[in-house]
């Protein structure tokens, strides 16, 4: 017996087994602890990743719902819109809108003058508005000769502008002095009372300072070349290197001498008090409000600044200290797609309120466009439209008889476990490679039409039937045997069996592959690369051989192009897919619960 | 090796089959003609041979019940007299079952026909997923016995009142099938046998899923449609075959060890592995 226990070859006592048991209880609990927790974490991730995804896209793409528009006045002169001068619509339809849009516009800015400037105010207006104005003559003809109130569009720089502030302005610190301008318009100087524009003089200085380290940093390095070459020629024997290094030796030797002299005069230029320097574009730009007009500051002392005249002074007037202010831009310039000019374009007709922001209705109804104001996602819905609608009526009917004839009439044998291996496999198959399919086939082979709807659908059935057949064949394995044994033993033959009994039960599950399916397709974009839908289509697609492309496509197409307003429209873009996307798997579920039967 | 107890009382003299009960004790009918022959029946699932040399006579208007331990063969060879084996793609059936005279697998019967006259009722109840109306007027509409709606409503009423379910259904004949309790769907799924007319009804089992007061009302729809129908049932509970059969075949591993009349079984059986498993000694 003691041998035996020992060797632990007897059976524990009672008491013993109980604190064994009591033992593994409490690691059997940690364990379903932890393994809870594990799955609260996973659940956690998975949902902040979710909320990640979902803030970024909207928070990016919610403005573009909105298209901010100003209004103009539009002369409607019958000499340019009505050529011929008899009021009917072919004439109005040949007559030119662009003049009278653009007078309209710079109408606002009754100061700007000359071409360039004339067309640097011009670049705020979308290209789109003179459309405008003819759709509303060509509506309503007895306008000629009035001058009507038109919303137009601003283009997507200033739109962006309008809606997010793009471009920051900024109050600068308090000031003290009494100003007082030297004139209403083109170059002039302003004087402060107090050192109001020290605090410019100082950043100005600041930046000469920033500027001659950074040459002082170009001379270290120039030294520390010059230095290696030198060794370097004590080593060489060979004639035509040592000219090489020595001509390279002087060229930096010259380089030497002239940072240097930049440094000195950087240098005079900063210990130089109280004498008046210039900005340039690389610095913040200042601007001065005062007397109900801006002033762009290009140079300045501590109480002085020279400037030229943005909007026009309403006055010379002394400004008391709360009455006028400099603003800021942070940003230089030359880095801004707005220039200074253009903002306080845009700020001035804010303040005269001529902007309005309604609601984006070219994003619902136009198709793509160069101009991301005129571009909109209707022609990729209707591609999409088509593109599914083909897939459906493809996809739909080949799967379920391909599913309903492998699972309950195909004879059990090698060819039938190859075909399925061959179907599973085909789910796996990277969709591109549908593409190249559909590329050979279909295009090179059949001859259809390159970029069509018809295609896409096809190429995606390919894609899709995989699920659609495995999602048919589980759910005709779901349907219980007793089912079909109850239809036999009544004496119907298998065709009755299967199409009274067993495929309604298992619609339900075939129907809910086929949406998620269709979902798949609706997300698709790389077989459609080869077959020539990846394309910039302008035109709302009018049938199923039209060129057209589709949601996700014009997603990238978006996502791709360089304007800062196709960055809003690609978020909006991928919410209206999402959208999409959620409907139909919601579809599905809503599907499977309703016609759901228990037995 | 099967003990045929074809016995010498004379052929019972009515030829109209189904179609006219005649008001005849249950026990004369017993003795009835015969309404199948299987001879030297042979199964094979696969390589698998289940049973082995069958041969049983069937008589009409009296229950057959076929007894033994699991995996026996007796289900295997219900299965065979529907050919609902058929559906098994690696079942194989050798030998040959004659209903009537005529060989039921013979190439020329038509299996949809086959199963009109025979019909089946299932170990678990398998109503459709459709209304209690639609379960019996399902096989009825299929095989085209009603040509428009009243004769369908009639020959519903007449099989769900043959079924003894017509009081507890009446009301919710709209209603699914599957709403209805153990007891009752079996019985629905007897109706739906029923409603196609058929003149053998073969039971698998028909009271393994159900409690005693189903299972007993299930026995007496059994005695009173012997009055109409050839039944042959598949059973675990021997008091049930002693209860409703006229004749009890025992199964054993694939073999027919004995058959003949209940009674007989029951009380004087032949074989010692009959009497071993009668009594309980094993299976």
């Amino acid at each position: 017996m003691t041998d035996a226990t020992a060797n632990g070859t007897t059976p524990a006592s009672p008491d013993e087994v109980s604190k064994r048991v009591h033992a593994s209880l409490k690691r059997r609990y940690a364990a379903e602890k932890r393994f809870q927790l594990y799955g609260v974490v996973a659940i956690g991730l998975a949902l902040t990743f979710l909320f990640i995804l979902f803030y970024d896209i909207i928070s990016k793409g919610y403005s573009a719902f909105w298209q901010s528009h100003v209004t103009i006045e539009v002369e409607i002169d019958p000499g340019e819109v009505d050529p011929q001068g008899d009021r009917s619509l072919d004439s109005l339809r040949d007559g030119s809108y662009r003049g009278i849009t653009r007078d309209a516009f710079t109408a606002l800015f009754p100061t700007v003058e000359g071409r360039s400037e004339r067309r640097h105010l011009l670049e705020l207006m979308s290209g789109s508005a003179d459309g405008v104005v003819r759709q509303r003559v060509l509506e309503d003809p007895s306008l000629v000769g009035q001058t009507i109130p038109v919303e137009v569009k601003l283009n997507d720089d200033a739109d962006i502008y309008v809606k997010d502030k793009t471009v920051e302005v900024e109050t600068a610190a308090r000031v003290n002095g009494i100003a007082s301008p030297t004139g209403t318009s083109g170059e002039i100087q302003i004087l402060s009372t107090a050192n109001d524009f020290g605090a410019i003089l100082t950043a100005v200085k600041e930046m000469l300072a920033e500027r001659a380290e950074d040459l002082r940093d170009d001379i270290e390095g120039d030294r520390a070349r010059i230095e290696r070459f030198e060794s370097q020629l004590q080593s060489v024997e060979d004639e035509e290197v040592r000219s090489d290094l020595e001509s390279s030796i002087a060229s930096y030797e010259y380089d030497i001498e002239e940072a240097q002299k930049q440094i000195e005069d950087l240098q005079r230029r900063i210990d130089q008090p109280d004498v008046a320097e210039a900005l340039n574009e690389g610095m913040p730009s200042y601007l001065v409000r005062i007397n109900g007009g801006v002033v762009k500051i290009t140079s300045v002392d501590n109480s002085r600044a020279t400037g030229e005249v943005y909007l026009p002074l309403e006055s010379v007037n002394d400004a008391p200290a709360d009455s006028w202010e400099i603003l800021t831009l942070p940003v230089a310039e030359s880095d801004r797609r707005l220039s200074d000019k253009q903002v306080m374009w845009l700020w001035d007709l804010e303040n005269r309120g001529l902007i309005s922001l309604p609601f984006n209705t070219t994003l619902f109804t136009a198709g793509d466009s160069r101009e991301p104001e005129q571009a909109g996602i209707w022609g990729a819905v209707v591609g999409s439209f088509y593109v599914l609608v083909v897939t459906l009526l493809l996809s739909f009917p080949i799967g379920v008889m391909t599913a309903v004839y492998l699972e309950e009439f195909a004879p059990k044998n090698k060819w039938t476990d190859l075909i399925e291996v061959n179907i599973n496999n085909l789910a796996a198959v990277p969709s591109i490679v549908f593409g190249l399919l559909g590329l050979a086939m279909f295009l090179n082979f059949f001859g259809f039409p390159r970029s069509a709807p018809l295609v896409g659908g096809m190429v995606l059935t390919l894609m899709t039937l995989p699920t659609i057949i495995i999602a048919g064949r589980a759910a005709l394995k779901a349907v219980p045997p007793s089912i079909r044994e109850a239809a036999l033993g009544m004496g119907a033959s298998r065709i009755q069996a299967m199409t009274h009994h067993v495929l309604p039960l298992a619609m339900p599950g075939m129907l809910t592959g086929t949406i998620i399916g269709m979902a798949q397709a609706l997300g698709e974009t790389a077989p459609l690369l080869m077959i020539g839908m990846v394309a910039f289509i302008v035109d709302i697609p009018g049938g199923f051989t039209d060129p057209a492309t589709v949601l996700p496509v014009q997603i990238y197409i978006w996502a791709d192009s360089p304007e800062r307003a196709f960055v809003e429209r690609t978020s909006a873009a991928i919410m209206v897919l999402l959208a999409f996307l959620i409907t139909m798997n919601l579809t599905a579920v809503l599907l499977r619960k309703k016609f759901e039967k228990r037995w | 090796m099967s003990d045929q107890t074809q016995t010498g009382v004379p052929e019972h003299a009515a030829n109209a089959p189904a179609a006219a009960p005649t008001p005849t004790a249950p026990k004369a009918r017993a003795d009835g003609r015969t309404k199948m022959k299987a001879r030297q029946v042979n199964v094979f699932y696969g390589d698998k041979q289940a049973l082995f040399d069958v041969d049983i006579d069937i008589m009409e208007h009296a229950v057959t019940s076929l007894i033994g331990p699991s995996g026996c063969g007796k289900s295997t060879f219900l299965r065979c007299l529907n050919r609902m084996n058929d559906v098994v793609d690696i079942c194989r059936v050798q030998g040959s079952i004659e209903m009537e005279g005529e060989d039921i697998y013979d190439p020329k019967v038509d299996v949809v026909h086959l199963r009109a006259r025979v019909g089946m009722v299932f170990q678990k109840p398998n109503p459709f997923p459709k209304s209690i109306y639609e379960n019996i007027a399902y096989g009825p509409k299929i095989h085209g016995i009603v040509r428009n709606k009243a004769e369908c409503d009639e020959l519903v009423e007449t099989s769900l009142r043959k079924a003894g379910l017509w009081e507890e259904a009446k009301d919710r004949l709209d209603q699914p099938g599957t709403g209805l309790s153990g007891g009752q769907q079996q019985r629905l799924c007897i109706a739906r046998a029923i409603a196609v007319q058929p003149e053998v009804i073969l039971m698998d089992e028909p009271c393994s899923a159900l409690d005693p007061i189903a299972t007993a009302k299930i026995e007496d729809l059994i005695h009173e449609l012997r009055e109409n129908y050839t039944i042959v049932i598949v059973t675990h509970s021997m008091q049930q075959a002693a209860r409703v059969s006229q004749k009890t075949a025992f199964f054993h591993l694939g073999d027919l060890i004995e058959y003949g009349e209940t009674e007989t079984i029951f009380t004087n059986p032949k074989d010692e592995k009959t009497q071993g498993y009668i009594t309980g000694r094993f299976g």
